[in-house]
């Protein structure tokens, strides 16, 4: 609990600093692409979203299912990843070590598709 | 007027048993001597000349079958938390039938997610079927995660390839066909060259006054291209049995009735025993659809085929579950 001014004075300067510094950190962020973190895809309505995410190589991106039917996450080539099937809630990772363009699809729902994009 | 075959409903639009045009049509003969009946939800038309009791059923057939579809087994979801109860009440509507089916076709989605479990309990629960024999083809459902092999090991018995088939049934030529394997991106239903093949061969040495029926997953004709309700390579299939007299088409897939014919084709889809879907274009995406708990069973049904030596069409009669 703050009590005192001076205390105020203190929580007051330490705010304004990481606000500062969080500021600071977003301005640099802002020269790279996105963190690995951000990589991640939204199934829903026998749909991925986003449709096409771009990523720099070595991310990983991590599919979530939030439909009420299960969906898979399959390369184009049936080869490069492959999911199991999805109930609704569950997730799949893949880490792109390679740039390229990756289609992929859901092989329950075939006219589902999407692409990951990696630079 | 003196119809000999009987009219069947075109599209079921508002899911009430009423084709419009059929309608009206059927009432412009009535001055004729045609009586128009709601039978089993579907309209049909009787010449009087040929009248036997309506309350019976087309009881002179020579062939009775039932179909049901989409089981789901394993889902659990809003749209039906107990698909169990609705396939319970599935066999319970086949075994009231006003005849005993001889066999039962299941067109697919047997399970949820292909888990042993899930096909076990459809297993169990058409054991208190009154038609003994189910023959099956797998939706998409069942051939998750092992490319088929635990549908195969299961119902594929004397299949060929990812679980094709014929059989004989009162000189009636029945063909299980599986279209719901090494689907491309992008695509819809597949049958593949091999199976069209086997096919050609299946079909080559049978007489044209054969009735011919036909049975898969995916529907074997253009429903609604953008949710995949259709098949790439149908066409190829329907032109080996153009020549047939009588071609019947049962479908699944689409979890609600739709029906078309086509001079000698009559296409029909099967209502699911799990949950409802919309009409093709009526939502964003072709899941499962919620309706009103008291709603729900209206909406799920079985169907049951009547053959009749003499008349080309087969008698295709949906039923709802409530």
């Amino acid at each position: 609990m703050i009590r005192t001014s001076r205390q105020w004075c203190a929580f007051g300067t330490l705010a304004v600093l990481a606000v500062l510094l969080s500021g600071t950190r977003a301005a640099s962020d802002t020269r790279r692409p996105a963190a690995a973190a951000a990589a991640e895809v939204k199934i829903d309505n026998f749909s991925f979203s986003p449709a096409e995410l771009t990523v720099t190589a070595g991310t990983t991106v991590k599919w979530t299912n939030r439909d009420d039917i299960p969906h898979t996450i399959v390369s184009e080539d049936k080869t490069t990843f492959k999911s199991k099937a999805l109930d609704t809630d569950e997730s799949f990772s893949f880490t792109f070590a390679k740039p390229g363009t990756y289609s992929y699809f859901c092989s329950v729902h075939p006219k589902m598709t999407a692409k990951i994009v990696v630079q | 007027m003196n119809r000999k075959t009987k009219d069947e409903l075109r599209v079921d639009h508002n899911h009430d048993g009423i084709d419009r045009r059929g309608f009206l049509k059927c009432m412009a003969w009535a001055g004729t001597g045609t009586l128009c009946v709601i039978e089993g939800g579907i309209l049909r038309s009787y010449a009087l000349s040929d009248m036997r009791s309506v309350a019976e059923a087309p009881s002179a057939g020579e062939l009775y079958f039932a179909q049901i579809s989409d089981s789901h087994m394993g889902f659990n979801k809003p749209a039906n938390t107990d698909v169990v109860s609705t396939l319970k009440a599935a066999v319970d509507k086949i075994n009231a039938l006003p005849r005993r089916p001889e066999f039962l076709l299941h067109t697919g989605d047997i399970s949820h997610l292909a888990k042993p479990e899930e096909f076990d309990t459809v297993d169990e629960i058409l054991k208190s079927a009154a038609a003994k024999d189910v023959f099956f083809v797998p939706g998409e459902h069942d051939v998750i995660g092992d490319d088929g092999k635990q549908y195969l090991d299961r119902y594929g018995k004397g299949a060929k390839g990812a679980g094709w088939y014929s059989f004989d049934k009162k000189g009636v030529h029945f063909v299980g066909l599986v279209n719901v394997m090494n689907l491309k991106a992008g695509g819809l239903g597949s049958l593949g060259p091999e199976q069209l093949a086997w096919l050609e061969k299946d079909v080559q040495a049978l007489a044209t006054s054969t009735p011919i029926v036909l049975f898969a997953h995916i529907p074997l004709w253009s429903v609604y291209p953008e949710w995949g309700w259709g098949t790439e390579d149908s066409a190829q299939a329907l032109a080996l049995v153009k020549r047939f007299a009588s071609v019947t088409v049962l479908n699944g897939h689409i979890h609600q009735t739709m029906q078309k014919v086509e001079g000698s084709v009559t296409f029909h889809t099967a209502a699911s025993t799990a949950f409802p879907q919309p009409e093709p274009g009526k939502a964003d995406s072709p899941g499962p659809m919620k309706v009103p708990s008291e709603q729900l069973r209206q909406l799920l049904g079985i169907t049951d085929v009547n053959f009749v030596r003499g008349q080309h069409a087969l008698a295709i009669v949906d039923s709802k579950l409530g």
